[in-house]
């Protein structure tokens, strides 16, 4: 009755996008910048990725390298910019970071619905719709022997290659922030930026580097899944709210990247859930399926406040800027 | 870091005082620069010249009568939501559940409409609409407040979930009274008694909410402002140990401000399925739990700011709405040049609260 074999995969390509943007986001949060503007990021990310494709589509060249080159160069550009941005207004300028998230989630969110409206018309391409199907293809490749091992390749090779790069990301954003000297001072700019400035950390840099770094890889959630998940084709509004799911998965997984992993499969698995669960003839039910994942992560930030561990509470400084002269 | 090797060109320091006119002489700069972008924005984009552009933006804000209502109309019920989270922000909680507040609310008038609407007589119902628009609104915003007051459970993305849970219900509850069946949408309820339907006044169909939202302006100025209740919020947002040094009960002011502010967001959902579109759908509160924060931050929690803030972007919403319409466009374009602008606000408040001087002679002070 229940198909896990259809089922997992699924879940799994629900999973990316939202483990692109929890890892962006805990890297950010790690230095103490918490980037509401995560959702507009995403859209940002996605929609300059499918602007480079769709020019070079538009060109007629079809290399398959350069083909997933322009639209990832492209997606992390934007990305970054928008990074940029948040840096600048809430770190130098050191404005309130929640208005400015906010700000950048309106603009992006307008921006990547903008653009995804309005390109063929600007452009004047006779196309009907932006469908990047070639594209799409090279970055939906999977590897060689996912069809040839049965089940075994369909739960776990089926998958294109961003899959995989967001795994590892994670595991690699996960080994920075625990093992190494960059990690350790990241942290400790995040916990007490006056402690790190003491210690002779440089903290505009630290917090400049870590969200950048941050936004980009919440881009790649957005060229994620445009390009592999909608097979390249941009609806407007179709992302949804994956970027707010995603930070609040940071809160579901502590702030441990490497947590973030199954974390974001069991939230893809509840994002979808209402579509395998059999109701009959009820529909308005599955309406109440789609709550669990938001259901689930008040669930969970309502534990986890009311456990108050020391080691699974927030960067101490989140949200906070830092003004060296007011300490 | 580009001034990192030629010693510091710039200091940086706090202002100790900006008389009232020198912060809105800088905000009208960033105002008036932000323009001038968008402008280059919109004509890189549609090929009109800049000024063109305004020429389009300010026909379609107050080009006739009915557009000038809308404006109102929109005006309004963006204040309301503002009002409504600003009690919360000036105790520095982060509301940004608005869009939940709202739709369920709105579900609240809904129901009763569609379950009592032939059961009662009509002002009762209406006053059985708005007690329980508020009741759920409050209810909606209280239970992140308690979780905040007893476990201090993060209430940003607390309150951002419950919009979610909410636009879910309402998606639920629109299948379950669709009209007709497989619609997917409820329509105009009660049609043809008007059952619940907010009274007009006179011919104006808006002018009731924009009385109603006028008349809260001024009801928050004084409970900010001059009440007990207000000077507690703002003692909790400036520091939590004060308040609590004095004797406020710190958990208590929480729970009771945001109980109130989704009270009135509720009150927003009021008017606008009872008083404008007589449905409901789950983008009826179209973005304006969010919009609303910036509303609010921007005018610094000051009401009647508000309404210079919010009518701001609501020109800017009207305004980029008719000319993608005009050049068929997008209509989110709207979206990109409200984003410009908030981050020049955004970014001119850092020139409001420190103060720049340029060091002439730092060739000489560097080692």
């Amino acid at each position: 009755m229940f198909d896990l074999v259809a089922f997992f995969p699924r879940a799994v390509m629900q999973s990316i996008p939202l483990l692109f943007g929890s890892t962006g986001e805990t890297l950010t949060e790690k230095s103490g910048n918490l980037n509401l503007g995560i959702p507009g990021i995403m859209y940002v990310g996605g929609i300059c990725g499918v602007i480079g494709a769709f020019f070079y589509e538009q060109a007629g060249a079809s290399n398959g390298f350069l083909a997933v080159l322009i639209p990832l160069v492209c997606c992390l550009v934007g990305s970054l910019l928008m990074g940029l941005l948040y840096c600048f207004l809430t770190v130098t300028l050191r404005a309130n970071q929640n208005v400015t998230g906010l700000a950048m989630t309106t603009f992006g969110v307008g921006f990547g619905n903008f653009f995804g409206g309005s390109l063929i018309k600007l452009t004047g391409a006779e196309v009907p719709s932006i469908a990047l199907t070639a594209t799409s293809g090279y970055f939906r490749k999977t590897l060689p022997f996912a069809e040839s091992t049965g089940v075994f390749g369909k739960l776990f090779l089926s998958y294109g290659f961003l899959a995989y790069a967001a795994i590892a990301i994670a595991l690699i954003s996960s080994y920075v922030l625990k093992k190494t000297r960059v990690g350790l001072q990241l942290r400790a700019v995040g916990e007490s930026p006056a402690t790190a400035d003491a210690a002779g950390i440089n903290i505009t840099r630290y917090k400049y580097v870590a969200t950048c770094i941050g936004s980009m890889i919440a881009g790649l959630g957005g060229l994620y899944y445009v390009m592999d998940y909608a097979c390249g084709v941009w609806s407007n509004n179709g992302f949804g709210d994956r970027g707010w799911l995603a930070i609040a998965l940071v809160i579901f997984t502590i702030w441990r990247p490497n947590v973030g992993i199954l974390s974001s499969m069991l939230f893809g698995g509840l994002y979808i859930l209402y579509l395998f669960i059999p109701t009959g003839t009820f529909l308005a039910v599955k309406e109440l399926y789609k709550m669990l994942p938001y259901l689930v992560t008040i669930l969970v930030l309502v534990l986890t406040s009311m456990r108050n561990k020391r080691e699974n509470q927030p960067p101490e400084s989140l949200g906070v800027p830092y003004f060296r002269e007011e300490r | 870091m580009a001034k990192k090797n030629s010693g510091p060109v710039l200091h940086i320091s706090k202002r100790d005082n900006l008389p009232w006119y020198g912060a809105w002489a800088i905000r009208g700069t960033a105002i008036l620069l932000a323009l001038v972008v968008c402008a280059f924005v919109t004509t890189a984009l549609t090929g009109e010249n800049p000024l063109g552009v305004y020429k389009t933006m300010f026909q379609g804000a107050f080009g006739s009568k009915r557009k000038m209502w809308i404006l109102g109309q929109n005006l309004a019920i963006l204040l309301c939501v503002s009002l409504a989270v600003t009690p919360a922000f000036k105790m520095r909680f982060w509301n940004v559940g608005g869009e939940g507040q709202i739709l369920i609310g709105g579900l609240a008038t809904a129901a009763c409409m569609i379950l009592l609407g032939d059961k009662l007589p009509n002002w009762l119902l209406i006053c059985v609409m708005t007690v329980s628009a508020m009741a759920a609104g409050a209810v909606w915003g209280g239970i992140p407040a308690i979780c905040k007051a007893k476990w201090n459970t993060n209430e940003t993305l607390f309150t951002l979930m419950m919009n979610y849970v909410a636009t879910q219900l309402v998606a639920f509850f629109v299948i379950v009274w669709e009209v007709p069946k497989g619609a997917g949408k409820i329509g105009i309820i009660n049609q043809s008694t008007q059952a619940g339907w907010l009274p007009q006044i006179g011919s104006y169909k808006y002018l009731l909410n924009i009385l109603i939202v006028a008349v809260l302006v001024v009801v928050m100025y004084f409970y900010l402002a001059r009440s007990k209740q207000g000077y507690e919020i703002a003692v909790v947002g400036e520091s939590e140990r004060t308040a609590r040094y004095v004797g406020i009960p710190v958990g208590k002011v929480i729970v009771r401000t945001m109980m109130l502010s989704g009270a009135i967001c509720g009150l927003a959902g009021l008017l606008l399925v009872g008083g404008t579109d007589h449905t409901i759908t789950t983008t009826i509160a179209g973005g304006r739990g969010f919009t609303a924060v910036m509303v609010a931050w921007l005018a610094k929690f000051n009401p009647f700011g508000m309404v210079f803030t919010s009518f701001l972007l609501v020109f800017l919403g009207r305004g980029a709405a008719e000319i993608s319409t005009i050049y068929g466009l997008n209509h989110s374009f709207g979206d990109i040049l409200t984003g410009i602008i908030l981050f020049f606000i955004i970014g001119s408040e850092f020139f409001i609260s420190y103060r720049l001087d340029f060091l002439k002679n730092n060739g000489k002070e560097q080692a």
